[in-house]
C-alpha cells in the first residue's frame, strides 16, 4: 500500500476548507485525457462532500507522451503567484485540446493576468524546481501514471468514475 | 504463478534482441546497476503506463549510474513501433523466441496468458540481484520501489 511521502502542507494548492477532514490529493498532468476526465468527476465529488472536503492538486506531467503538458504546469503555476490558480487549473482542462503557447498566454489574458509576463516564465522555464518536486515525490509515493489520486495519504487504485471514488471517501470518511 | 527470483543471487544473463539488428547480453552491462522491468505486453491503453512512467524517471534513474531494460515476449518489430511511440529512451528486449526464456528463469513467467508478469529486478554492479518485486498484473507498480533498492546499493 502506498503511501503519500511528502505531506499537504502550504506549498499546496489546496481548494476547500483547510481543516477538512477529508483530503482528496490528485497527481495530474494538463494534456492527460484520464485527468480530463477525471476533472469533471472530481467537480462533483466537491460538490456532494462539501466542507468535510479539501482539494489538493500537485503537478506530474508526463512531458514524454504529451508535449504540453510542461508548459501547461508553468502556466498554472503561474497563475498561482497571482492568486489564480484554480481558475486557470480549470481554463486549462476545459481546453486540454489546445495548450500551445500562445494558447496559454490567450488564457493568462482572459483572466487578466500579464501574458508577457508569462511568457518569459516559460521562456525561462520557471517554476521547474516546484514542478519538479511535485513530480519526484509523486514517485517516491508510488505515483504510478496519471492521474493518481490519494484519501487521506493512501493511494488510491481503484477506478475514478464517481460512484467508485465516492464510495472510497465515504468509507475514508467513516473510519475518520 | 512461478515465485520470482530474490536477492542476493546471481542474475541470469541472456542476449536479447534490443533492435532488429543488435542484441544485448546482461553481463555486457557489468559494472552498472541494471534495473530489469519485465512487462505483459506493448500498447498498454493508458498515459503514464509502466514503461512511459519509467521512461519519464530515466534521467533519476541515470543518476544511479543505473540502466534500465524493459523486457517483454513481444517481437522486435513490435518493440520498435512502440518504443518510437512513446519515445522510449532506453532499450526494450525481445524475449520472444523461445517465447518468455529469460522469463521463466526469473520467475516471471504467466504460463496460463503466455506473457511476462509485472516484476521488477534490481541487479547491482557484480550482476547480483539486489532487489526484486513481483506487482499485481494489473498494477503498474510505479517507479518507488526501484529508487529504494538503488539508493540502497553499496557506492
Amino acid at each position: 500500500m502506498s503511501k503519500l511521502t511528502i505531506p499537504v502542507s502550504s506549498a499546496d494548492h489546496i481548494q476547500g476548507d483547510i481543516d477538512a477532514p477529508l483530503t482528496l490529493l490528485e497527481y495530474g498532468d494538463y494534456e492527460c485525457p484520464y485527468c480530463g476526465m477525471a476533472y469533471n468527476i472530481v467537480k462533483h465529488i466537491q460538490k456532494h462532500f462539501g466542507k468535510r472536503l479539501r482539494f489538493v492538486f500537485r503537478n506530474f506531467p508526463l512531458v514524454e507522451s504529451h508535449p504540453h503538458a510542461g508548459i501547461a504546469a508553468i502556466t498554472a503555476e503561474f497563475a498561482a503567484t497571482k492568486n489564480k490558480f484554480w481558475e486557470m487549473h480549470d481554463v486549462l482542462y476545459e481546453n486540454q485540446e489546445n495548450l500551445a503557447i500562445q494558447d496559454l498566454l490567450n488564457y493568462a489574458k482572459s483572466l487578466d493576468l500579464p501574458s508577457d509576463e508569462l511568457q518569459l516564465a516559460i521562456e525561462k522555464d520557471m517554476f521547474n524546481e516546484k514542478i519538479k518536486n511535485d513530480f519526484m515525490g509523486g514517485v517516491r509515493s508510488g505515483v504510478n501514471g496519471t492521474p493518481t489520486f490519494f484519501i487521506n495519504g493512501i493511494r488510491y487504485n481503484a477506478s475514478f468514475e464517481y460512484e467508485n471514488l465516492l464510495e472510497a471517501l465515504t468509507e475514508a470518511e467513516k473510519s475518520i | 504463478m512461478g515465485k520470482i527470483l530474490e536477492p542476493n543471487i546471481p542474475a541470469p544473463d541472456f542476449n536479447l534482441h534490443a533492435t532488429p539488428d543488435q542484441t544485448l547480453s546482461l553481463s555486457e552491462l557489468k559494472g552498472k546497476p541494471v534495473i530489469l522491468a519485465f512487462y505483459p505486453a506493448d500498447w498498454s491503453p493508458v498515459c503514464g503506463d509502466e514503461m512511459s512512467l519509467f521512461n519519464e524517471i530515466l534521467p533519476e534513474f541515470r543518476k544511479y549510474g543505473a540502466e534500465l531494460l524493459g523486457i517483454s515476449v513481444d517481437g522486435v518489430w513490435c518493440h520498435t513501433a512502440f518504443a518510437e511511440q512513446r519515445k522510449l529512451h532506453f532499450p526494450l528486449l525481445s524475449d520472444f523466441e523461445p517465447k518468455g526464456a529469460i522469463a521463466k528463469q526469473y520467475g516471471a513467467y504467466r504460463e496460463k496468458e503466455g506473457c511476462s508478469e509485472r516484476a521488477l529486478f534490481v541487479i547491482d554492479k557484480n550482476g547480483i540481484i539486489a532487489w526484486s518485486y513481483l506487482s499485481p498484473v494489473a498494477e503498474n507498480p510505479g517507479a518507488d520501489g526501484i529508487l529504494n533498492a538503488l539508493e540502497a546499493l553499496p557506492k
